[in-house]
């Protein structure tokens, strides 16, 4: 899934969280008739009655349950929560191998993708092939069909340990069955599809005002200067979007993990993603009550880092208006 | 930034030379695995592992001849069949559920509207994993597990409704006049909707086909928990499958799979290019 705050338009102001306003009348509000409603918001409230809300909060019951899809959740109180925090290693490996592949590879991504953007920015011939190029990547990176590739890339006789040796190196791993490198070949992969904040990244740059850098430039700023002073504060909300966007999906990230490890998180749990370890307990073990509750710890994991990004927010993101 | 900052020293004509060495350099790390898998793909199974070069030395169609029918169940024809009912599916669901329901956010008069507005872009924050197990049972409870239904069915429901926001969006730049005259003229809601707003929403209707199919094409979580009978794989399933079982196949076959399994994602993106990026660049879809 994706999260949205811009505008639908080509304008790159965050939109209001409020629907339309509505269109000034004579004589009150004009109520649709129910008949019109039901068609027309129907289906979503029905779905979101049954897919979203009813499930959201079945989840919450249900990881106070110990419950094997078979029998009837039988009520455990937080039996779940206490085995989790207390005698579930796994846990916190799962948590552990999620938390770097976030750190280390949203920021990398996010760097590319932002210097990318600034080169592609200054007027280059064949910027749409360069830009094409560049999001590919993004387009396929979480299949299943790239999760194989990336298994041989890095195996022991792939190509990445072919140019190595070449290059003089030697006693080189198969990086994906090396419980310390299969995390950096998961890593590798989110970085190289850094294509879809570029696209974002090069929007935003094309939304800085042209009359800015010309008063800098009468007032004899540098480039250096103007890039600090103009580029990258103006560039701040959008760097603010991508963390945000970046770091909700690489938390949900799941195929790959899944593809290299053959489903099992392994080497020695070293690709165990939170998500990998909610599918293992609630889908193969049919453990569903602890399960959910592993769904509610990622749902508040999600919701705090979003919280905190948002409240830091205030000291560096500069908003114009 | 390097670059800008030795700009008084080199030359206008050395840099663009830079610009275009670094550009390209790039391009090539990004793009090489993508030439290895294809030319892989036309190797002899003997000779792919062992060699890094992106070009082709020999060509053979024997590795799609034999992973075609390679894989469990009714091997790739029929995954692929099945991937075109689901995703046929989805688009259809999303096209008529999400604009239904973002014509009413954007257009109509109702008690509770903004609730519910403010109800539904939360539900576009939640990560599917958290609710996944109690749909499960629900889909279980109501005997569709097994069955294509769980991964189309909420798509009829407006679930996707980053979908919905985005078409909101859009109406908002469509201006009132226009379905206000219809109103005026003494259209119902249904027949503005369908007469006058539908036409109108055609640039957010390709973005979501366009996204709905690649996201769905390439969905592998839904269908692994949903799916057991290998007769019902999708692609991904299937390429799955070709992987972890004793199926045989060899790295050739499995790289010759993947890459039918690219196509049609990749020729969507030369195909729309032009609306990928306008979406990615306005809404932030992830791609």
């Amino acid at each position: 899934m994706s999260i949205t705050t811009k505008h639908g338009t080509t304008s790159a102001e965050p939109a209001a969280a409020t629907p339309p306003r509505r269109s000034p009348r004579r004589g009150g509000v004009r109520r649709t008739r129910f008949g019109y409603l039901a068609v027309f918001l129907g289906p979503w409230t029905l779905g979101f009655l049954v897919l979203t809300a009813g499930p959201l909060l079945a989840s919450v019951y249900l990881s106070l349950t110990d419950f094997n899809l078979l029998g009837n959740p039988t009520f455990i109180g937080a039996e779940n929560y206490v085995q989790m925090f207390t005698a579930d290693p796994r846990f916190f490996t799962s948590l552990g191998v999620t938390a770097m592949y976030v750190v280390v590879s949203v920021p990398l991504q996010l760097l590319l993708a932002l210097g990318l953007a600034l080169l592609l920015n200054q007027g280059v011939r064949g910027l749409s092939y360069y830009r094409a190029l560049y999001y590919l990547p993004s387009l396929i990176g979480g299949s299943v069909a790239i999760g194989i590739l990336w298994r041989t890339v890095f195996g022991y006789q792939g190509s990445v340990n072919q140019v190595l040796r070449l290059l003089g190196f030697e006693d080189l791993p198969n990086w994906v069955n090396n419980p310390t490198w299969s995390i950096w070949t998961l890593i590798a992969l989110n970085v190289w599809t850094f294509g879809s904040p570029m696209i974002i990244f090069l929007a935003g740059l094309r939304q800085i005002p042209a009359e800015l850098y010309e008063q800098a430039q009468i007032d004899g700023a540098g480039a250096v200067a103007r890039f600090l002073k103009i580029t990258l504060p103006m560039l701040t909300p959008l760097i603010f979007f991508n963390v945000i966007l970046q770091t909700i999906n690489a938390f949900q990230a799941f195929t790959p993990a899944h593809v290299i490890s053959n489903g099992t998180g392994g080497p020695a749990d070293s690709t165990m993603f939170y998500t990998l370890y909610l599918y293992i307990e609630g889908f193969t073990r049919y453990n569903m009550g602890y399960a959910s509750a592993l769904g509610c710890i990622l749902l508040a994991l999600i919701g705090i880092l979003t919280l905190l990004n948002f409240l830091f927010s205030r000291y560096w993101v500069f908003y114009n208006d | 930034m390097t670059e800008a900052a030795t700009a008084h020293r080199t030359s206008p004509v050395r840099r663009r030379r830079i610009k275009h060495l670094v550009l390209l350099l790039g391009a090539v790390f990004m793009v090489y695995p993508i030439l290895w898998l294809l030319k892989s793909a036309v190797t002899p199974e003997s000779e792919i592992l062992g060699s890094f070069s992106p070009i082709p030395t020999a060509f053979t169609f024997e590795n799609f001849v034999d992973g075609w029918t390679a894989g469990p169940g009714s091997g790739f024809p029929g995954y692929i069949v099945n991937s075109l009912l689901v995703v046929g599916g989805c688009v259809l669901g999303n096209l008529i559920s999400c604009s239904l329901a973002a014509y009413a956010f954007a257009r109509l008069e109702f008690r509770l509207r903004n609730t519910m507005f403010a109800l539904m872009l939360a539900g576009i924050m939640l990560p599917y994993h958290v609710v996944a197990i109690p749909q499960y049972v629900e889909f279980q409870q109501a005997g569709l597990v097994g069955t294509l239904w769980p991964l189309v069915l909420p798509k009829l429901l407006a679930t996707d409704a980053f979908f919905v926001f985005l078409m909101v969006q859009f109406l908002r730049g469509v201006p009132r006049e226009l379905d206000e005259a219809a109103a005026i003229d003494g259209a119902s809601p249904l027949r503005t909707f369908f007469s006058v707003i539908l036409p109108l929403m055609r640039p957010a209707l390709i973005t979501t086909t366009i996204f709905t199919f690649i996201w769905n094409w390439n969905d592998f979580f839904s269908p692994l928990i949903y799916l057991s009978n290998p007769q019902q794989y999708t692609v991904p399933l299937g390429l799955n499958a070709l992987v972890s079982t004793e199926s045989g196949a060899g790295v050739g076959q499995l790289f010759a799979m993947a890459v039918v399994s690219l196509i049609p994602v990749v020729a969507f993106f030369i195909f729309t290019q032009r609306y990928i990026i306008s979406g990615i660049a306005t809404t932030g879809l992830k791609g």
